[in-house]
């Protein structure tokens, strides 16, 4: 069980249970607590950002069920029982995920604040697509924003992570 | 030996250092940092643009569970605080007493146990206010009878906040007599916003033992920073300490100080817990610095094919509060750097500026103090110029570039350009994108009815402002520091007064290190953000990094390998005038076996000095800029119009930089993306916009938009390297050329397409609907 943080007199709350990064996390939560707080707050996981509050600019992506969702969007009581990956999931003890290696790599960060959510699309993209054309790449990542890079080193990382993926490198 | 193998210092693309903790989910950004018993503050912000505040009750806020504080503008009166001074020298409310200038202006605070419930409680809030007539537009604020909007200020009777020239008038109006044409443009650099993803945000810790004031938060200065709050607050300096941690993004949004930073520190300070504010995006949009909003009128006079003089008429929008960032002595920044690339013999700018209901802050967004808006200015009128003279528009600027022999060139507005070969960058630009063959093509499209259009830009940038006798801000000069020590083992820390905000400080500061000592890039651990641990500076903006600290970080370096000669003299029992450096060694002349490391001189450093000297490697330098730099280049777009919709779409875009020496070339590309792709952003779609009554259209990434990855183009890159004569390593700055270059090129592009047809202007965002209507005006739509 988790602490929860301070709730209302006249708060709602419910149990969960949402399987995060492969763990099984439970805590009391208000029903409107969104699930990018749920996981930066409750869990401390705070790799998920928030950029926009509206669905807009990517930057708090975290995959649903393998399925990319902008948790600014998401009550967190929709994710009871489900499963979420997020950016701290991404890593293995035998080390970086193929396309954190990517951004690495080609360049693909700069501030770093939109990566996390940029890689964990990149990562359901070539899960369907393993290997994307540019046009797809730029299509896939059109609900990410990103504001240093121009994006041309995202769409190379993309590509450097599908190669590596398939063991073309 | 690490001195054996190359050592990787500039030149080298090194994969950064601080990638990492980010890939890993693992940086530390402000939202991250908790702290025990940390509340959290959220702002009440104002409905209407122009109000008088009649009332304001907070007793139900006040009573909901979970709420320690609500706080008005009133409270703040009490300590002194409702105002606070700006980084022009005006005032701004910190949370609004008497009036409401803004939409979106701080009125009140909550601070409670959660955000969730703060947030709740601002709906309890009950203000009462009486709406005024709002001014939206500085037309109209400098109307006569228009509604004073400062008149809390002492001798204020208009909307007027400065008057500004440079140059001569006489010569230039006696160079427009003599002329043989003269060529005019009115246009507008439309109000936009740097929005970086990460807002801006604070958690203020002030120890109620110890008094220390403990404050994280989104700070592109974190020592100017420091200074400010001990002047705003009357806090002794060395009781405030600022850490600026991760940053997600800046590009001057994170220059100034926040109505939120002051209440969140105010109400740690009242309350004995940290407080915690972040900013949403609706709050970052609406009040937090903005970019251009500039009416610009110019023109050029033209003799014998040659410019003979510029006069440019500008009037500028700074919101409610006169809270621009830029050096004290320029009321405009740096805006008269509008003669460019070009050789103008005489030239004479007027500069207006006026109070509007509209959000304050004017900071650069990616540019060096108004430099952009200059950019865009000259490079619009050159390429009008050489349409209304039926020449080339690159052949024009060909005619008018100063000269590579020129340099140092003073131009007619007083500045000294470094160094520049302007036409060399353009002719590689023009090579790349295919000039020659396009303009064919270009007419043959037009045969078949399509539309073509090739923008060129050749800016020239001023950046890193100093020298500090000259440049101040808020009456602290523009200098910087960087402070090095080499532990025992050869291990250094570089400490830097500077602040990344992305542009990869901790690999590149680290190669000026690698490059002066010998010492491999990895071996330095480069250090910012925290002002207890780092030397003096002004911060991050305006390109300064690399043209102020890097050259500090390079002096420091330098003074090191000073005291390591004398080092290696005892070590190597020779003489250090008969000692040679390279890479990371001294040797005897004549005899290269007679040799010791940086590694091994550190090391003696604490264990074996010659007599007489202190131990240690280690020094601090502070770096006062003799000139600023001026990176240039030239960028080439072309573009492809649908004259059934007035879409236009980029076919290429070719990108030529000197920025001087290049530290870490990979870098520096991605910093020159990165501009490209805001600055088509500005140039396409961005805008910050206001209805009559001054409700801010924009205010969130619905409304105000973005380009994502769909609409961004991809960027061919090339570059030319002229250094920089003054600066130690000869870099001059990269991270704000291409915004400061680029929008004029796209918007070039879009006129020329149409320019055959006698169409000369077109204002950003240069949206389809306004291509669309030029199309009609001139019977090219579809």
């Amino acid at each position: 069980m988790v602490e929860t943080a301070a709730v209302g007199e006249d708060t709602i709350t419910r149990p969960v249970t949402v399987t995060v990064n492969g763990q099984k996390r439970s805590a009391e939560i208000e029903t409107r607590l969104l699930l990018v707080h749920f996981l930066r707050q409750t869990l401390g996981l705070t790799g998920t950002h928030v950029g926009c509050d509206t669905t807009s600019c990517g930057a708090c992506t975290v995959l649903l069920d393998g399925v990319p969702v902008k948790s600014c969007t998401v009550f967190a009581v929709q994710a009871d029982g489900r499963e979420v990956t997020t950016v701290e999931g991404l890593a293995t003890a035998e080390g970086l995920h193929p396309i954190q290696e990517a951004f690495h790599e080609e360049h693909g960060l700069q501030c770093g604040f939109c990566t996390p959510g940029m890689m964990l699309t990149a990562t359901a993209l070539l899960r369907e697509n393993p290997d994307p054309s540019e046009r797809e790449i730029r299509w896939a990542l059109s609900g990410n924003v990103c504001r240093c890079t121009g994006y041309q080193n995202i769409v190379k990382a993309v590509q450097h992570a599908a190669a590596a993926l398939e063991g073309r490198q | 030996m690490a001195a054996t193998e190359e050592i990787r210092g500039i030149g080298h693309s090194v994969k950064r250092q601080e990638d990492e903790r980010f890939i890993r989910g693992r940086g530390t950004y402000v939202d991250d940092v908790v702290l025990p018993g940390m509340l959290h503050l959220e702002l009440l912000r104002s409905p209407y643009a122009h109000a008088r505040i009649k009332s304001i009750d907070t007793s139900a806020a006040a009573a909901l569970p979970g709420v320690v504080a609500v706080v008005t503008g009133e409270l703040m009166a009490q300590h002194n605080l409702a105002w606070m001074p700006t980084l022009s020298g005006d005032t701004q409310a910190v949370l609004a007493t008497d009036k409401v200038r803004f939409q979106g202006q701080e009125v009140a605070a909550v601070v409670a146990e959660s955000a969730y419930i703060a947030k709740d409680a601002l709906e309890l809030i009950d203000v009462d206010y009486e709406p005024l007539p709002a001014v939206t537009t500085p037309q109209q604020a400098l109307e006569a009878g228009a509604p004073v909007i400062r008149d809390e200020k002492e001798g204020q009777t208009d909307n007027a906040i400065y008057h500004w020239e440079a140059g001569d008038k006489e010569a230039t109006d006696k160079a427009f007599a003599d002329a043989d044409k003269m060529v005019e443009l009115d246009t507008f650099y439309p109000r936009c916003h740097p929005s970086p993803l990460e807002c801006c945000g604070c958690v203020a810790d002030v120890n109620p033992a110890t008094g220390k004031a403990t404050i994280y938060m989104t700070s592109q200065a974190p020592h100017a920073h420091r200074t400010l709050f001990a002047l705003v607050a009357g806090l002794p300096e060395h009781k405030i300490r600022i850490i600026s941690p991760d940053i997600g993004g800046g590009f001057g949004n994170k220059v100034p100080i926040y109505p939120g930073y002051v209440v969140a520190t105010a109400a740690s300070l009242l309350l004995g817990r940290p407080v915690k504010w972040i900013e949403d995006r609706t709050g970052n949009l609406i009040s937090t610095g903005f970019a251009r909003d500039y009416h610009m009128h110019g023109e050029l006079a033209v003799k014998d094919g040659k410019i003979s003089a510029l006069r440019v008429k500008m009037l500028s929008d700074n919101g409610a509060f006169f809270a621009d960032a830029q050096p004290t002595k320029c009321k405009a920044g740096l805006f008269h750097i509008v003669t460019g690339s070009y050789d103008i013999p005489a030239a004479h700018v007027e500069t207006d500026g006026a109070y509007t209901n509209k959000a304050p802050g004017g900071v650069a967004y990616r540019c060096s103090f108004r430099v952009t808006e200059a950019s865009y200015l000259i490079e619009r009128l050159v390429q009008t110029a050489a349409y209304e003279l039926g020449v080339d528009p690159a052949e024009f600027r060909r005619q008018n570039f100063i000269k590579p022999d020129q340099f140092p060139y003073t131009s007619a507005t007083g500045f000294e350009y470094d160094s520049g070969d302007y036409e060399k960058a353009m002719d590689l630009a023009l090579e790349r994108i295919g000039y020659a063959d396009l303009r064919t093509e270009q007419e043959e499209a037009r045969k078949e009815g399509r539309l073509i259009g090739i923008g060129i830009a050749s800016f020239t940038e001023v950046v890193g402002a100093g020298k500090g006798s000259e440049y101040q801000i808020a009456g602290l000069r523009m200098n910087d520091g960087a402070e090095l020590r080499i532990h025992p083992t050869g291990k250094a820390v570089l400490k830097l007064s500077v602040k990344s905000q992305g542009q990869g400080h901790e690999t590149t500061f680290a190669q000026i290190v690698a490059e002066e000592l010998g010492l491999q890039p990895e071996d330095v651990e480069v250090q910012e953000g925290d002002t207890d641990n780092t030397p003096y500076g002004l911060g991050t903006y305006a390109s300064r990094s690399t043209p102020v600290s890097g050259a500090a970080t390079a002096m420091v370096s330098r003074r090191i390998r000073a005291k390591a000669q004398q080092i290696a003299a005892h070590l190597l029992e020779a003489s250090e005038d008969d000692l040679e450096w390279k890479e990371g060694r001294f040797s005897v002349k004549g005899a290269p076996d007679r040799s010791t490391t940086i590694q091994d001189i550190a090391f003696a450093a604490y264990t074996n000095v010659p007599d007489g000297m202190e131990d240690g490697l280690e020094g601090v330098y502070y770096y006062d800029p003799p000139n600023m730099t001026y990176p240039f280049g030239t960028y080439a777009v072309v573009v492809e119009i649908d004259r059934g919709t007035g879409a236009w779409k980029v076919r290429k875009v070719v990108a030529v930089d000197d920025c001087g020496v290049r530290i870490n070339p990979m870098i520096v590309e991605g910093q020159i993306m990165g501009g490209l792709a805001e600055g088509f952003a500005i140039a396409a779609m961005e805008l910050i916009t206001f209805d009559e009554e001054g409700n801010c259209i924009g205010a969130n990434f619905m409304d105000y938009l973005l380009p994502t990855s769909w609409e961004t183009p991809a960027f061919e890159l090339a570059e030319t390297v002229t250094p920089s004569p003054h600066h130690p390593i000869g870099a001059k700055g990269i991270g704000e050329s291409a915004t400061v270059g680029s929008p004029a090129a796209y918007v070039n592009a879009v006129v020329d397409a149409l320019a055959h047809a006698g169409v000369r202007n077109l204002e950003m965002p240069v949206t389809s609907d306004k291509v669309w209507a030029a199309l009609e005006e001139v019977g090219l739509a579809q």
